[in-house]
């Protein structure tokens, strides 16, 4: 696709033109706008050198740097209690992305492009619901609810912290897949169903790749606001099912250890790996 | 392809999820406590003496706890509520009458928290670790004095001298504040007097321009010098002085709170003989011991001492030093005080 | 002839549409049932309790009373017993909608030019730039916020490096104030603002643009007459999804702010602790609800109308 667009912006002009456009001007660039997007990259990683710093200090106190130690990781290896919130944090994430990204997509689907029908504002108010409330009280909602449900039918489980996340996470995931449906034109689908092509491989072949790039959006906030979690997971969790958030909030009381930086520098370390490996992987296919 | 991978995937991760709470193994234990609160070694030793596998959630507040213990299924055997939290505990009728007075250990108990107010006969509740709330002073900035004397006075928070103003940090809880206040001005605590809420309320309005943060962290805001005193608990300024030695916790002259966070069963506990062994479990001087070792706070077994750090057993946090006031502890005030309360709290911190 | 024509023309076109309507319920479906099962129904709970009274100690008795709804602005004078305008948290009400609104218009600024960057990218690159923008994000948002405290603590990056380029004198005082609870909400929802962003920049037709250019426009013109409308959908959608939660974050403005002003989110959370008052707290969030949602609903309709604008 950009590689269609950048031919259309070759075709040079006669000099006796007045456009602002010269010879190599660049319709995609806005100045400034690079500078901006390094700045904030910038101040995205500065907490996160911070972090790794500290989680080689030895000091105690999260705040004053004394000399470079590996003693919070040795403590990290050695606390089950982390490890454990860490990898269920990680678990229940990742579900709960993949089944709110899933249902996003399909509602996006349903709810973009088309004429208004009835109930349409209905159906979006629905999806939007769990952003509209305060955390705190879908915490206490959900909390009573689940009881009720807990005492009728005697299940119990990490079943419902999933589905909790799985609530907040859709509209974050719908959103920019919503978004990016409501500017995509209609003619290539169109195309695609004249040739007789049935709605499923329209979907597969044309729809589903140009969404792509919504979908990933979509995914990549539903997964980041399910690890933030911090008040409905604190209501929500049963025994033994104490996320990341959960375990930090803790400590936040009676004082946060420096193993918190280590294990976040070793979460950091593991998903920028991930990424370098799936970079390389793509480009050795190409 | 890509579809069938993603239905399997949510068929598998809810497979997992479904699955993963429902196989109980036999010997289970579900400790509900504060976070960064429970011993290590204590949980160890403990698995080991009865063969129970332990698993420990931590909470912030003991509010939190009740609202998920109330609705019910908490699936928790064992909390730790403070003082006032379980006499609410018991009127709610969420907790099982264990009788803790009955058991082995129990001639441990000092008498100091044989028959505390809430819970009179020790039916449901087993002492775990209690403390004080008054101020941590860094005597570098200003100098209180390294025993009890004059100084040692909530006017170090409430009129603060020209050294500390600015570099001031109060507990974040509502009836901790107050009650600070109240002690301030001699009032008496659970107060619904106008006249004394009114003069309350301008001593509060006034002390917290002089105040930096009304916050927790305050380890790591001792530590890091961005304030100078603090509003703290006993073993919390104990853990700072580690780090800084001219760190005093003082016990103002005017009276301090007491609390007192106990080990109760609950009234729907799944395993509740194993929640009985662990009570019993803890009222033993060796494992009370560990229990103080780790948090810093006194326990209420006698002949622990003997077990415990020398850090511990000579500390003047842990240890209060003569002439200091016996701390009072607070019973929850009826719903209209804390609704007069609420307004002033929100007053200040709007 | 003349009459069967039209005839399996229309029935044909009314079983397409039967059938698209079909589709579209089924697509929908799975969305609103978990949402309306798992968010909607428990939140009757909420309705419920915000009609009765507080327990003692938590929870509500079944008694009816509209005091909580009229506690939402209106309280009785703790001194005098006057019925009056609630001060405290008509305050706290504006300041949080004030922050929000603050933190909204800089995730903008911020957000919108580096989504622009990076969907202008090489194909190739943009998904690995999209990754470096959300990783720092998969670390928590606590840790990233004691992260935060210690750039702009008093001793902290921030002033040391203004002090040693001369700047300065004294460190400025950013920690625990309002600058630093902005700084954090900033931070922890820059992504909400990319991510939609980008969506919906990444289609970007640029022949539109440099028919923008080919008028006579320059760079400015471009960007507010051709490029903002074209990314529309995803300025709303991210505007959304940075406004309201920011207007109930929690753990933000407490860690930064150092507790001493409150935000409706630490408000409503009081409520259900020390507060003791479940009813007050459920009629603040649902009525916080209500006007998010009309709000929304207004969006909607303009939005879809617009849409049909267009496309006829």
């Amino acid at each position: 696709m950009a590689d269609a667009v950048t031919q259309v912006d070759t075709p040079v002009r006669g000099a006796s033109s007045p456009s602002p456009k010269g010879r190599g001007f660049d319709v995609k660039r806005l100045p400034g706008f690079a500078t901006v997007a390094w700045m904030c990259l910038l101040v995205l990683y500065a907490p996160m050198l911070v972090l790794v710093l500290f989680s080689v200090n030895d000091n105690r106190s999260v705040t004053i740097w004394t000399k470079f130690s590996w003693r919070w990781y040795e403590e990290v290896i050695n606390n089950e209690g982390i490890q454990h919130a860490t990898v269920l944090s990680l678990k229940v994430a990742v579900v709960a992305m993949v089944v709110a990204t899933a249902v996003a997509t399909m509602a996006a689907l349903a709810t973009t492009r088309t004429r208004a029908y009835r109930g349409l504002p209905v159906v979006y108010g629905i999806i939007n619901q769990p952003l509209m409330v305060p955390e705190i009280v879908t915490a206490v909602a959900t909390l009573s609810f689940f009881a009720l449900i807990k005492q009728a039918t005697g299940v119990t489980g990490l079943g419902y912290l999933i589905l909790a996340h799985t609530v907040f996470c859709i509209p974050f995931a719908y959103m920019p897949i919503r978004a990016r449906l409501e500017d995509m034109d209609l003619t290539l689908e169109q195309a695609s169903a004249d040739l007789y092509a049935t709605p499923w491989r329209t979907f597969r072949r044309v729809t589903f790749p140009l969404l792509l790039p919504g979908i990933f959006a979509g995914a990549m906030l539903a997964f980041v606001i399910s690890l933030d979690d911090v008040v409905i997971s604190l209501l929500v969790a049963g025994p033994g099912e104490s996320t990341l958030p959960i375990y930090i909030i803790g400590q936040l009381r009676r004082g946060v250890t420096p193993e918190m930086n280590a294990v976040s520098t070793i979460f950091l370390a593991v998903s920028i790996l991930l990424v370098t490996f799936f970079f390389v992987l793509a480009r050795a296919r190409k | 392809m890509k579809l069938k991978a993603t239905v399997s995937a949510i068929a598998l991760g809810l497979g997992l999820a479904m699955g993963g709470g429902s196989a109980m193994a036999e010997g289970e234990l579900h400790l509900f406590n504060w976070g960064n609160y429970t011993a290590p070694d204590l949980i160890e030793a403990f698995e080991k003496a009865h063969g129970v596998e332990v698993t420990i959630d931590d909470y912030d507040s003991n509010e939190a706890m009740l609202a998920k213990v109330k609705v019910g299924s908490s699936g928790y055997d064992v909390t730790v509520p403070s003082d006032y939290m379980v006499k609410i505990m018991i009127e709610e009728g969420l907790l099982l009458q264990s009788n803790p007075h009955e058991m082995e250990n129990f001639q441990h108990i000092g008498d100091a928290f044989r028959s505390p107010y809430w819970d009179p006969k020790r039916e449901y509740s087993v002492p775990w670790l209690w403390g004080t709330t008054g101020i941590s002073v860094n005597t570098n900035f200003y100098d209180v004095g390294g025993a009890p004397n004059d100084r040692w006075s909530w006017s170090i928070v409430m009129d603060p001298p020209e050294e500390l103003r600015g570099k001031i940090n109060m507990v974040s809880e509502m009836n901790d504040v107050i009650a600070a206040g109240l002690f301030y001005l001699g009032k008496d605590q659970c107060n619904d007097n106008r006249d004394d809420l009114r003069e309350l309320n301008d001593l509060l309005q006034s002390a917290k321009e002089h105040w930096r943060t009304i916050e927790y962290g305050i380890i790591e805001k001792l530590t890091s010098l961005d304030v100078y005193a603090s509003h703290n608990w006993n073993g919390a300024s104990m853990r700072a002085r580690l780090q800084i030695p001219e760190i005093v916790y003082v016990y103002p002259k005017e009276g301090l709170v007491g609390w007192a966070d106990n080990v109760v069963i609950l009234a729907d506990a799944p395993n509740v003989e194993n929640a009985r062994l662990f009570l019993n479990f803890i009222m033993a001087p060796e494992n009370a011991a560990m229990m103080s070792n780790f948090a810093r706070y006194a326990n209420s077994v006698d002949g622990s001492e003997q077990h415990m750090e020398a850090a511990m057993s000579d500390a003047p946090e842990v240890n209060a030093p003569n002439g200091t006031p016996t701390p009072t502890f607070i019973p929850p005030c009826p719903r209209e005080v804390t609704e007069l309360y609420t307004k002033i709290w929100n007053n200040l911190l709007k | 002839m003349s009459t069967s024509v039209p005839e399996t023309g229309a029935t044909a076109a009314q079983s397409a549409e039967r059938r698209a309507v079909r589709t579209r319920w089924l697509l929908v479906s799975p969305a609103v049932v978990i949402i309306g099962c798992v968010g909607i129904l428990p939140l009757s709970i909420i309705l419920l309790y915000s009609l009765l009274e507080p327990a003692e100690y938590a929870g509500v008795v079944w008694t009816f009373s509209p005091e909580a709804w009229m506690g939402l602005v209106l309280e009785r004078d703790i001194f005098d017993d006057t019925l009056g305008l609630s001060s405290a948290h008509l305050t706290i009400y504006t300041r949080s909608i004030l922050q929000a609104l603050f933190t909204t218009v800089l995730t903008l600024i911020f957000g919108f030019p580096t989504a622009y960057f990076i969907a202008t990218r090489p194909a190739k690159e943009r998904n690995i730039w999209l990754f470096l923008v959300t990783i720092p994000f998969w670390t928590n948002l606590l840790i990233r916020t004691f992260a935060i405290m210690l750039i702009v603590r008093d001793e902290g990056l921030v002033n040391h490096a203004l002090i040693n380029i001369g700047l300065i004198e004294k460190p400025l005082a950013i920690l625990y104030t309002d600058v630093a609870v902005a700084i954090g909400l900033v931070y922890a929802y820059l992504p909400f603002m990319v991510l939609p962003l980008y969506a919906s920049m990444e289609k970007l037709d640029f022949r539109l643009v440099e028919a923008g250019y080919d008028l006579y426009a320059n760079r400015r013109r471009v960007l507010r007459r051709v490029i903002v409308p074209l990314v529309k959908p995803g300025v709303i959608a991210g505007c959304i999804l940075v406004f309201i939660p920011s207007i109930g974050a929690y753990v933000t403005p407490r860690l930064l702010g150092g507790g001493k002003n409150m935000m409706l989110g630490n408000l409503i959370a009081n409520q259900f602790g020390t507060s003791r008052n479940w009813p007050l707290g459920s009629a603040m969030a649902l009525a916080l609800m209500g006007l998010v949602m009309i709000a929304l609903v207004i969006y909607v309709r303009n939005v879809t109308a617009a849409g049909q604008k267009s496309h006829g």
